[in-house]
């Protein structure tokens, strides 16, 4: 803790510093270009990546729950797998819907 | 990717055809973050094709029936049509008695097994080089879902009466002032994720197959024809089965 203590006056500094001279640049910036495609290029990515992101955990949630059934009980594998495609085509419909927007939006650049 | 020529493009009907339906049914209007429509056929011609494959499996398997000799009870030993339509009819019945019980799953068979089968057939379209699969218009899905949805409302008020729509003000009458808002949300929810579960995986799939054929013709699209065999499979039994799970939740109000 003391060792903390001793490195807090330097880093309050540094930030002090670096955030004061981000506004004290902003003056003197380009007048700022029209980014409306940079904008909707941004959205597909974020659009698809996070729908991605979410719809992976989930998917691997799913499969990990039927892989470890299957593993207590291996005679119910035919049982297990039926529910288990038609859970993981339920969640993947919401990254579709991410993909449907990214599509659109990649459309519109 | 836009429109490209599909094998229907060879007839010669085709071109005075589509500016024919273009002239009278066209028109142009972008609605909302959709980019302008343009006017193509190939989707009805696709439909159609699927309607006639179908119609005609139809008369190949009742013929078999008939002239097997008894009746149809013992299944013909190699694989041949009347084998796969059985296999496809016990895939979906199995489907529905869950959901539904066997008596009432009897009933529906010919509409959820219809749309089982058309939206197969539509979906392997996708996969044959040349073709673009109807399934992956909103046209098409949009139309299937709310065929769907309407026959739910139809079968809940054929089986309650009017009754019906007392389900929608939930479990106590002081709350339906909230409910209501949630059921109606829910329910116009269904026949918008059907249509754009089924176009986004069959379009997405077709497109990655294009992708794909496009840069190494030779042996790496063979995994996507694969891939593409079983989303096509498992979107149909998808539809299917939530068809089937929501016309259940409007008939089965007898057992509260």
């Amino acid at each position: 803790m003391r060792r903390v203590a001793k490195l807090f006056v330097p880093m309050a500094a540094f930030v002090l510093t670096a955030l004061s001279s981000a506004a004290a640049f902003a003056q003197g910036a380009a007048p700022a270009a029209d980014n409306s495609k940079g904008l909707i290029g941004i959205g597909a990515a974020l659009a698809i990546g996070l729908a991605a992101l979410g719809g992976g955990l989930g998917q691997g949630r799913a499969a990990a729950s039927a892989l470890d059934g299957i593993a207590r009980n291996p005679q119910a594998s035919g049982k297990i797998f039926v529910p288990m495609i038609v859970g993981l085509a339920l969640i993947e419909s919401l990254v579709i819907y991410g993909l449907i927007i990214a599509i659109i939006l990649t459309g519109k650049l | 990717m836009g429109p490209h020529a599909t094998w229907f493009s060879f007839f010669p009907w085709y071109e005075p055809l589509r500016e024919n339906l273009e002239v009278r049914l066209g028109r142009e209007w972008t609605w909302q973050a959709f980019q302008a429509t343009h006017f193509e056929i190939d989707h009805i011609l696709g439909g159609l094709l699927v309607f006639l494959l179908l119609t005609l499996f139809a008369f190949r398997y009742a013929i078999s029936v008939r002239f097997s000799g008894d009746g149809g009870a013992v299944p013909p030993p190699r694989f041949c049509l009347r084998n796969l339509l059985e296999t496809f009819g016990d895939l979906v019945f199995g489907l529905m008695e869950g959901p539904m019980g066997a008596k009432n799953a009897r009933k529906y068979l010919p509409l959820i097994g219809t749309l089982f089968l058309f939206i197969l057939f539509c979906n392997l379209l996708s996969l044959i080089p040349g073709f673009l699969p109807p399934t992956a218009t909103l046209k098409t899905n949009v139309a299937l879902a709310v065929l769907v949805f309407v026959l739910t409302h139809i079968f809940g008020v054929a089986t309650h009466g009017p009754k019906y729509f007392k389900h929608f003000m939930g479990p106590l009458w002081w709350l339906a002032p909230l409910m209501i808002p949630i059921e109606l949300v829910s329910h116009i929810a269904r026949p918008v994720s059907l249509s754009i579960r089924l176009l986004g995986n069959i379009s997405a799939d077709h497109k990655v197959g294009a992708v794909f054929f496009a840069l190494v013709p030779i042996l790496i699209p063979v995994i996507f024809l694969g891939l593409g065999v079983f989303v096509a499979v498992v979107q149909a039994v998808v539809f299917s089965l939530l068809s089937t799970i929501y016309i259940s939740t409007a008939i089965a109000h007898e057992e509260h």
